[in-house]
């Protein structure tokens, strides 16, 4: 049973994965970017990862792609206005991309993966994530907000319009 | 203790692959493509690959840190977003465009 | 007054004067720069006297007064310090009394040049440089002073550097003084390398302990050292050259002290070379030959300093001589009677100099002895002295040298005396024609003659007068005497004594004997005396002018044997050609091809890989991807294909 809903989510997401990259138009990429999103949140469920799955949603489905669906929108790119590069170009890539799958996988293949020996499915609630945080790593996370800062004064002062510059 | 099932009928190596395809298709996506938000969204499938994969040795080796990590990737990721997407709308107020394509200024 | 006090204010005093002197030259009146120069070396004078009075009523303990610790490399320290024994308070007491007469002089000779107080800043800095040179404990101070004195003969020579052949000569004086102070500091070096220390008493104690090979070499080196400074062959020509400095400054430098450091430096390392016989034997011999050649030369040259010179270069050669015998008491003794007379000499040069309106060639000289008295006395006293007629100081400190030489060795005792002929007759040449005869100079100088004002006289006439009684110091006991110079120094060979005796053990002559080598060299004085009477005085013959045909031996001595046109040829045209070779060759088919070749390849490269930058982002992503994954092929290939 867990082994079928495992292989379910994993072509899920490949499939998906790949339908973003294929597809001409930006907002069915965007979709397919939140399917396997919503797969690879299954699969940290599959694992008790239940605070990351949580959060992948909130912050990745929910927020991250709202944004680029707006932008999408908001910069009126439903046509299918994109030129594409030329096919040597493109055959290239792939290639390229595969040589790299094959040498990773080779290297992965090969490598000698052992997985914990003792396996406590309990890591991944929010409580014990929350005491690691808030002790080991409490002044990263503490970073972080200044990151958001940094960030947030960064976007507003890349979208700010200068006085004078035309509308789009 | 209860352990996953998953973890108990699937080894950690399949999901090892997984991440690695999903990144090598995050890889191709950026290559191929020239929209530049196309482009930010394989890099954010790369992300994601890499998320996976802390996620998937963290359980298996029981280890809460490598979701931490996750967990600040995604807060990484989000800022990036958010200033790569105000890039993207100030290339398009200049340009009328995302084509990375006519970003070629960047030469002797 | 403290001593150490004192001890230090010796060489403090003339850096002040120099201090100010040299920072204030522009502003500072010339009598005010005269006052600040000579009263600071009068200081270290008296100061010097001091510590010689203490030195004498404390038993004659050395004493060392540590200023700091100069150096520390791990365990290697070398202190500034200062040692106070019987050597350095000798030459201590002739440094600072001669060097008082001469900047006393120097400030009636001078008086007229614009640059008045820089001249005596950089007296001042030679005293302060020769001071440390004889009062440092240790080798490395001693190299201090060596090469401040170096540099200050370098300032001094060109100091009228207005005039290109001047600053050509001070320039020929610093190279080759170079070459000599290299082999110096290959020996200290050397001395470092065998007995870990620099100090004189560390040295000294343990030489014994160290093998002859290395003694031989280590004093081999310092020799060079001296052959540089004190103008010994092969070394000897920028000596003659240096006059062209102003007079008191041939007088002080290059006559009464700088140019004794080397023989300062012998007697300071008198166990090692005590311990090195093969090493004394070269340098008596080239002692020998240099106070032959000298005095050779000297015999023809028409020019009062050069004259003086090369008397300096032969009495010099006289000091390595007995050096090279281990008659290191009686080289001292002529390094301070030869202070004297010589001092005495060029300040008289330099007094008819003056009155001759700047005329040096004998030539146009003669007749002096009216107008100038006092001089005419003071150089007739100077010249007896160097020509050691007794009793004058030059007869009792040459005589003993050359006793001591006998005993060594007859043959060069009879080259010695050879070498005194010679000596006696250009000394006297010079005097007759100078102060005797017929006026010959224009009739503008004629009526321009006059005697120096007492500024310059006061120093001739005390410097006569040391001249004269000098020699008392050391009176012989022979005539009765004490010997007082001989056992004073005696306390400084103890350590040679201890370490080879036997190297101090040698045949006593008897009375009768002394009085025949005596005879010989005074009754040869005289002789070459009385031939230069005749040539000069009763015949009046004049050296024949510059471009007149003379016999060819006498040409070639003339031309000082033409050594620097030897050395001309041997060192500096070969090298001169080699470099023009380089520069010609060299620098145009090697480097330029290189670093032009190198230019272009990189240019030609760089348009091929700019292709590359084509500015594309998307490229670069690619290049980026391809980089990757060739950098995680080249880490893996081991791991994937094994």
């Amino acid at each position: 049973m867990i082994q079928n809903v495992f292989w379910f989510l994993t072509f899920l997401a490949i499939i998906s994965a790949c339908m973003v990259v294929f597809s001409r138009n930006p907002i069915h990429s965007v979709l397919y970017l939140i399917i396997t999103f919503f797969a690879l949140s299954g699969h940290y469920l599959l694992l008790n990862a239940q605070f990351l799955a949580v959060v992948n949603i909130i912050v990745y489905a929910g927020a991250i792609m709202v944004l680029f669906l707006f932008v999408i929108m908001f910069l009126n790119l439903r046509r299918e206005t994109e030129v594409q590069k030329p096919i040597a170009v493109k055959f290239a890539a792939v290639i390229s991309g595969l040589i790299l799958l094959a040498v990773l996988l080779g290297a992965l293949l090969k490598a000698d993966i052992q997985p914990g020996s003792e396996v406590d499915s309990q890591i991944g609630l929010v409580e014990n994530l929350g005491k690691v945080l808030f002790s080991d790593f409490l002044l990263p996370f503490e970073l972080a907000s200044v990151l958001f800062l940094v960030a947030m004064v960064g976007a507003i002062m890349l979208g700010k319009r200068d006085p004078g510059e035309p509308t789009i | 203790m209860e352990v996953p099932d998953v973890i108990k009928t699937i080894p950690l190596n399949w999901y090892i692959f997984f991440a690695t395809f999903l990144f090598c298709i995050g890889v191709v996506g950026v290559l191929i493509r020239r929209n530049a938000l196309i482009v930010l969204m394989c890099v954010e499938l790369m992300l994601n690959a890499v998320n996976l994969l802390f996620t998937s040795f963290s359980a298996y080796r029981s280890d809460p840190q490598g979701q931490i990590f996750v967990f600040f990737i995604m807060v990484v990721a989000a800022a990036e977003v958010s200033v790569g997407l105000a890039i993207i709308v100030m290339l398009y107020r200049n340009l009328k465009s995302v084509d990375v394509g006519i970003l070629n200024k960047l030469k002797w | 007054m403290n001593i150490s006090t004192s001890v230090l204010l010796i060489p403090l005093l003339p850096l002040l004067g120099f201090i100010i002197n040299g920072l204030g030259f522009r502003k500072i009146s010339k009598g005010l720069a005269s006052i600040v120069g000579t009263a600071t070396v009068l200081g270290s004078f008296l100061l010097s006297i001091y510590t010689f009075n203490y030195f004498l009523s404390n038993n004659s303990q050395p004493i060392t007064v540590t200023a700091f610790n100069w150096l520390a490399v791990g365990d290697f320290h070398i202190s500034f310090s200062f040692l106070i024994d019987q050597l350095s308070l000798l030459m201590l007491l002739v440094v600072t009394g001669v060097g008082t007469l001469i900047h006393l002089y120097s400030s009636g000779y001078m008086h007229h040049d614009e640059g008045f107080g820089k001249f005596f800043a950089f007296l001042n800095l030679f005293i302060f440089s020769m001071l440390l040179l004889v009062m440092g404990s240790n080798y490395v101070i001693m190299f201090f002073g060596w090469e401040g004195v170096g540099l200050c003969s370098y300032l001094l020579i060109g100091f009228w550097n207005k005039n290109k052949s001047y600053g050509n000569a001070a320039r020929k004086a610093f190279v080759m003084n170079r070459i000599g102070d290299l082999g110096f500091l290959l020996g200290i070096f050397l001395i470092i390398a065998h007995f870990g220390s620099v100090e004189y008493s560390e040295i000294f104690g343990r030489a014994a302990s160290v093998d002859t090979a290395t003694l031989t070499m280590i004093t081999a080196f310092l020799f060079v050292g001296a052959m540089g400074k004190s103008a010994q062959i092969p070394l000897y020509t920028w000596l003659p050259d240096a006059m062209a400095g102003p007079t008191p400054v041939s007088a002080l430098i290059h006559a009464a002290t700088m140019v004794t450091a080397g023989i300062y430096m012998v007697i300071r390392s008198n166990v090692l070379y005590t311990l090195a016989p093969a090493t004394l034997e070269w340098v008596g011999i080239i002692g020998l030959a240099t106070a032959l050649l000298a005095a050779s030369i000297g015999i023809f040259q028409n020019d009062i300093k050069k004259v003086l010179a090369y008397s300096t270069v032969s009495q010099l050669g006289y000091m390595f001589m007995g050096l090279g015998v281990m008659a290191y008491s009686a080289s001292m003794f002529h390094v301070i009677t030869h202070a004297f007379f010589k001092a005495l000499l060029f300040l008289g040069a330099g007094s008819v100099i003056h009155a001759m309106s700047d005329e040096q060639d004998i030539r146009h000289m003669g007749g002096l002895s009216k107008s100038l008295r006092i001089t005419w006395i003071t150089f007739l006293l100077g010249t007896i002295a160097i020509t050691a007629v007794l009793p004058l100081s030059g007869f009792f400190s040459k005589d003993e040298i050359l006793m001591n030489v006998y005993m060594h060795s007859p043959l060069m005792w009879g080259l010695g005396v050879l070498g005194a002929a010679m000596t006696s007759f250009y000394m006297f040449r010079m005097f007759f024609l100078t102060f005797h005869g017929t006026f010959r100079g224009t009739d503008y100088q004629r009526e321009h003659l006059h005697e120096s004002p007492i500024s310059m006289t006061l120093p001739l006439m005390i410097l006569a007068v040391l001249s004269v009684i000098g020699g008392f110091i050391n009176f012989p006991e022979i005539f009765g005497g004490q010997a007082w110079l001989a056992n004073f120094m005696e306390p400084l060979f103890a350590n040679a004594k201890q370490a080879s005796p036997e190297a101090f053990h040698h045949a006593h002559l008897s009375h009768s004997e002394e009085f025949m080598l005596m005879g010989v060299s005074v009754g040869v004085a005289i002789l070459s005396l009385i031939i230069a009477y005749v040539m000069y005085v009763s015949r009046n013959t004049v050296p024949a002018e510059e471009g007149t045909p003379i016999p060819a031996v006498q040409k070639v001595v003339y031309n000082k044997y033409y050594v620097d046109e030897i050395y001309d040829m041997l060192f500096i045209k070969p090298i001169s050609a080699l470099s023009y070779f380089f520069y010609q060759v060299f620098e145009f088919f090697v480097i330029d091809l290189l670093v032009n070749g190198i230019g272009k390849l990189v240019k030609q490269l760089s348009n091929l890989t700019r292709r590359f930058q084509t500015g594309t982002t998307g490229f670069y992503v690619f290049a980026m991807v391809i980089g990757i994954v060739v950098i995680l092929l080249v880490n893996f290939w081991g791991f994937l294909f094994r």
